[in-house]
């Protein structure tokens, strides 16, 4: 402190607060880690994309093979994100509602594709179901291809992403407990109504959260698609894999564009989060404990 | 309603929660399962209410072998320790919670519904809090709002954990009253857990003396009080 002791009225501090020193230097350091890391390379971004000026831009991104990826990209995160979201729920409801043998083992392996490399993800994918294994190609035969094809790419990134939302939902599970749904049991609710009235509004904020995570990683995908996708142009090459090949052919403008546009469509993806909960900040805090 | 409990053991795994017990509840009576923490009060509570089932034993209400009811089914309305409000509903949504999660054609209209409520409201002495949060009351008035939540289903028995044990000394002696009150207005079998000697002895008809999954002794107060049964009853009501 550096009252003097000849100061009549002593300020007091309170116990967590720190010396102004300490306080700017926390913040500088947080705001350089910021600029440097993810401001500067966003405005990188942006400043490459209209170099040619925004006419450029945006005759690039109206390429054929574009418009394919970016309506790729939208096809498989509007596919992998809904069914992760289901399988999210149901796996943190049954790991935080009921007491069963093998939990640990099922937690584990929801972690599972967070320590797997995306690219060994794909090639066991490749293995499974490639045209030359058993499966796939019976599936090949059927005139439905997994690998090179859509379905591929689509379970290539719900591998990816499986995680996100049920990781998000079960400490919020766990924290609230299973007594408000007890409940709504001796009231007379059915288990599925339970679950829709109780559980599902209680848990609707992680939920969110859960979904736009999962969201942002499975429109991002690279490595694990990149291997099942096949990267054909127009067909089967999604908006990341786009833009390293056009950055592989020296097609900045193209790239970058892509790039921006991706960047984009995760900058919605925060805002709208940030919108819902400004709108709905009462109802927030009325579902936080008691 | 009559409620007999015949021969009801439970064990979780390698824990035997309740020895075999047996107890019958005369209709209409207000009793209390007092105990120790361990002693099998809540778990005795929860298997009457279908939230448990017994490892063996049966339950019957009004003679009716009932063990295999489920919870809906047993219509009991249930206090919780934490009286487990539903967050995000308003007071009037959590006591109409019960009677619209009726099937259609037992279903009241909405109006009487809201008619229900604000009865339901009166009787607790709370009119006027219809549109506030959980989280916006004090716990004597959760407290009141769960035991209106837990009538409105026009339950058969109500069943009570731990009803006073988040409550100040003073808010608890006056829900005491509140909950004798209720009793006697409703008529309701009422059974309610607790671990404090005096709420027990001053509250209940029937007092049931717990200790480590057996019961040790069922009588009223003043009878527990002047003829303790064992050497455990006499210790804890003394304590």
């Amino acid at each position: 402190m550096s009252e003097t002791p000849s100061s009549h009225r002593p300020r007091f501090r309170s116990a967590t607060e720190e010396p102004a020193p300490v306080r700017i230097g926390l913040i500088a350091f947080v705001v350089l880690v910021l600029a440097v890391l993810v401001l500067a390379p966003l405005g990188v971004i942006f400043s490459e994309a209209f170099a040619k000026g925004w006419a450029a831009a945006w005759k690039a991104l109206q390429s054929k093979d574009l418009q394919s990826a970016i309506w790729l990209t939208l096809v498989v995160a509007a596919i992998a994100v809904p069914l992760n979201a289901v399988f999210g729920v149901a796996a943190a409801w049954l790991i935080t509602k009921f007491d069963f043998r093998g939990k640990a083992v099922l937690i584990t392996l929801i972690d599972l594709p967070f320590s797997v490399s995306p690219v060994v993800a794909g090639l066991c994918l490749v293995l499974m179901f490639g045209a030359n294994t058993m499966v796939g190609g019976w599936l090949v035969a059927q005139g439905m291809p997994i690998v090179f094809a859509i379905p591929g790419i689509v379970m290539a990134t719900m591998f990816v992403t499986f995680p996100f939302v049920a990781r998000e939902l079960i400490p919020v599970m766990i924290e609230q407990g299973r007594t408000e749904e007890e409940a709504a049991l001796t009231l007379g609710a059915s288990g599925w109504r339970t679950f829709l009235t109780v559980t599902l509004p209680n848990i609707r904020w992680a939920l969110l959260y859960g979904v736009l995570l999962c969201n942002a990683r499975a429109m991002g995908e690279f490595g694990a698609v990149a291997v099942v996708s096949g990267k054909i142009r127009g067909k089967t090459a999604t908006m990341p894999l786009a833009i390293e090949m056009l950055y592989n052919e020296y097609l900045s403008v193209a790239a970058f564009s892509l790039a921006g546009l991706l960047t984009l469509l995760a900058l919605v993806t925060l805002l709208l989060k940030s919108v819902l909960e400004i709108r709905y900040a009462d109802q927030l805090a009325a579902t936080r404990r008691h | 309603m009559h409620i007999e409990i015949d021969e009801i053991a439970k064990s979780f795994g390698d824990t035997t929660a309740l020895q075999p017990v047996s107890l019958a509840i005369p209709s209409g009576a207000l009793v209390a399962l007092l105990g120790p923490s361990g002693s099998g009060k809540t778990t005795l509570l929860r298997i009457l209410g279908g939230l448990e089932y017994p490892t063996s034993g049966r339950v019957l209400f009004d003679g009716a072998d009932s063990t295999g009811l489920s919870v809906q089914q047993r219509r009991a309305g249930f206090v919780f320790q934490s009286y487990a409000l539903f967050r995000h509903m308003t007071v009037f949504e959590n006591i109409a919670y019960g009677l619209k999660a009726r099937p259609r054609k037992l279903r009241p209209p909405r109006a009487e519904i809201a008619r229900r409520v604000a009865k339901l409201l009166d009787l607790i002495q709370l009119p006027g809090i219809t549109d506030r949060y959980p989280t916006q009351l004090s716990g004597g008035q959760r407290q009141r709002v769960a035991l209106a939540r837990a009538l409105a289903i026009e339950p058969r028995m109500l069943l009570l954990d731990e009803p006073f044990g988040a409550l100040d000394a003073k808010v608890r002696k006056e829900l005491r009253h509140g909950l004798r009150e209720i009793h006697d207005a409703t008529g309701l079998t009422t059974i309610f857990v607790t671990h404090d000697q005096d709420e027990a002895m001053e509250l209940a008809d029937l007092v049931v003396v717990m200790s480590m999954g057996r019961i040790e002794q069922v009588g009223r107060p003043q009878d527990i009080r002047e003829r303790p049964a064992t050497p455990f009853v006499r210790e804890f009501i003394t304590a």
